[in-house]
């Protein structure tokens, strides 16, 4: 059984100029222990998916659907329930570690409550049981840099404190949100190297969300690309890399700046990411897509499964590979 | 810490000495002195009565003996206009009223706002929301010479709970309206500020961080959010203090009160100079003090401020 199972996810947004819908009918499942990597552009859902699994989606946001962890709907559960389900057996970490943490509060009173809250630990107990996972995620000098306010930290040294904090309950699920995004290439590679360890060591299991196909490559087992708040295309991360049979797969894949190869130019996906205001009613894809038929933007494609692999498009897979 | 403090106590000193200059240049270059009446006094009456306030002395020397009896005997010299009272026992007196009825609306204004602002800003488009503006722009467009008559109208002329005025040693009765009349406007003040950066916090990332964690709404509100929240209300908190307990001439008006709003308004109509300069080096002192215990709570608050 899956440790969660999304099923027809959609979030919706209330705004001056209507309802924007930031995510359409997405649905997938993980396994405990497995890593699932979500794929796409800016504004194509992923992080909302994300947040609307650990119930804080923005205020005019709404979420409907079923995200179902345990046996039981985390869209429809009650809030204090849901808190104790937070950070104890889902945890995420965020874009921006530079305002992710509370720069008011010392990293230990930070670190120290959620093991207060979800364990029923004392202060002292906390703080010690934090220091230890902040020497996992490689702080150095942790018990005396517990102290310390976030702004004494470096950006990547604040990423591996909200690693730490994440990990603090040993979640079943752990889910970040371009946790390197906003990091220098060197530091990315260093979040990484932690967050693999870890996972390894706890069994946790990853949901990656990220535009860097070099990170999914090295560290999920599945890849799921979405596109304007769908599913376009899932599989087996080597299966994906090796045969993309969705033409925006394809597109992402040939857009990765290779080192070995001597283009002029970067390869682009020509067009601009969606308005989610205003999708097509068919395939979000259509209006920059260089295959288009003509039911494309007006039919919406349905995600079907073919084997180990999910993908929504008219065309067959071959037909997109050949 | 303490060195900057002490620093800045240091730099009040010229600051004050500053107020002081500026405040008897203006008062000597204003036409008319404290003498003049409609029926002129005959002038060697008035040579004697200026000699004897020191007023025929150079202007540099009517400052440097003032300056020398503040600071060495603390004595702020007599009244011009009532005789046999010196302005130590004008401040003596109308002080403590003050003080009271200041002090006592500060408390209403800070507790009632913070928490109508911060109330409204959890509960953000909810009837509770719309409450609380309403209430801010109305109290605001809404000033106390409006707000006292209305009050003494309603619980003293009809309703007759309440006394329209007098201190009468500051009996609890006696200091509901005026309580009421000066610190609404600055509650709603206080509300909208408190409103607006309680909103601003919430939407932070490290707000999302908090819920994220499983941590109770009323454990991210007290615990992550009020802190930050609060310093933009605290630079407001400390220079609206200064003003309502130094006084409010619209409250010692209307409800008779002798507090010193009333004496400083008076002594600028009568050009009683000491007056003046005496609640003028109050106020300024008050103030100098309270945005140095503002800039403390800052540091306080906020980790990265470091002095």
């Amino acid at each position: 059984m899956a440790l969660l199972e999304i099923e027809d996810l959609k979030v919706t947004f209330k705004t001056a100029d209507g309802d924007v819908n930031a995510v359409n009918g997405v649905s997938f499942g993980i396994d405990a222990g497995e890593t699932l990597a979500i794929v796409g552009e800016s504004g194509s859902g992923k992080s909302q998916t994300a947040f609307a699994t650990m119930g804080i989606l923005a205020q005019n946001g709404r979420a409907t659907g079923s995200a179902m962890f345990d046996g039981r709907d985390l869209l429809t559960m009650k809030q204090r329930d849901l808190n104790k389900i937070r950070s104890r057996d889902i945890a995420m970490i965020f874009q921006d570690p530079m305002t992710s943490l509370n720069p008011y509060l010392r990293i230990s009173d930070q670190m120290a409550e959620v093991l207060q809250i979800h364990k029923g630990m004392s202060k002292r107990n906390a703080v010690r049981e934090a220091a230890i996972m902040l020497d996992a995620v490689k702080i150095p000098d942790a018990k005396n840099r517990i102290t310390m306010y976030p702004h004494e930290f470096s950006g990547g040294m604040r990423q591996r404190i909200m690693i730490a904090m994440s990990l603090l309950c040993q979640p079943k699920l752990l889910i970040a949100d371009e946790p390197t995004t906003a990091l220098d290439v060197t530091v990315q590679a260093q979040i990484m190297d932690v967050l693999s360890d870890l996972r390894r060591d706890l069994g946790t299991a990853v949901i990656l969300i990220t535009h860097d196909l070099g990170v999914v490559a090295g560290f999920c087992d599945r890849t799921l690309v979405m596109y304007g708040g769908q599913v376009m295309e899932e599989a087996e991360t080597g299966a994906l890399f090796k045969t993309p049979t969705h033409p925006y797969t394809k597109g992402l894949l040939r857009a990765v700046p290779r080192l070995d190869r001597d283009d002029a130019a970067l390869q682009t996906i020509a067009g601009e990411p969606p308005d989610m205001s205003r999708l097509p009613v068919g395939c979000p894809f259509s209006p920059r897509c260089d295959v288009v038929m003509d039911h494309c933007p007006t039919v919406r494609p349905p995600l079907e499964t073919e084997g180990n692999r999910r993908r929504a498009c008219h065309l067959s897979a071959d037909e997109v590979t050949s | 810490m303490l060195s900057f403090i002490a620093r800045r106590l240091a730099v009040a000193i010229p600051t004050l000495l500053i107020l002081v200059v500026l405040s008897f240049v203006l008062m000597y270059a204003a036409p008319g002195g404290p003498f003049n009446s409609e029926r002129p006094l005959p002038p060697a009456v008035l040579a004697n009565i200026e000699a004897k306030y020191g007023l025929d002395q150079p202007f540099w020397k009517q400052i440097a003996n003032y300056v020398v009896g503040v600071v060495t005997q603390f004595d702020f010299g007599p009244s011009f206009q009532y005789k046999d009272r010196s302005v130590n026992d004008i401040i003596a007196q109308g002080f403590p009223v003050t003080l009271t009825y200041g002090a006592w609306s500060f408390v209403v204004a800070a507790v009632v706002g913070i928490s109508l602002g911060a109330a409204a800003a959890i509960k953000q488009n909810s009837w509770l929301d719309y409450m609380a503006v309403g209430f801010t722009i109305g109290a605001q467009v809404l000033p106390n010479f409006v707000m006292a008559p209305i009050l003494v109208l309603i619980f003293t002329l009809w309703l007759g709970w309440l006394p329209g005025g007098g201190w009468n040693g500051g009996q609890w009765e006696n200091l509901i309206l005026p309580v009421i009349a000066l610190s609404t406007s600055y509650m709603a003040s206080i509300a909208r500020i408190t409103r607006s950066s309680m909103l601003e916090v919430l939407n932070t990332n490290f707000i999302r961080t908090a819920q994220a964690k499983g941590l109770s709404p009323s454990r991210v509100i007290f615990r992550h959010a009020l802190k930050p929240a609060m310093l933009p209300v605290l630079s407001y908190l400390g220079p609206t203090f200064v003003f309502m307990i130094t006084g409010s001439v619209v409250i010692d008006i209307f409800f008779s009160t002798g507090g010193i709003g009333r004496f400083f308004v008076d002594s600028a109509f009568n050009r009683d100079y000491s007056v003046i300069m005496g609640i003028t080096i109050l106020v300024g002192s008050m103030t100098i003090l309270f945005n140095l215990l503002v800039d403390v709570l800052y540091a306080w608050i906020d980790p990265k401020i470091r002095y």
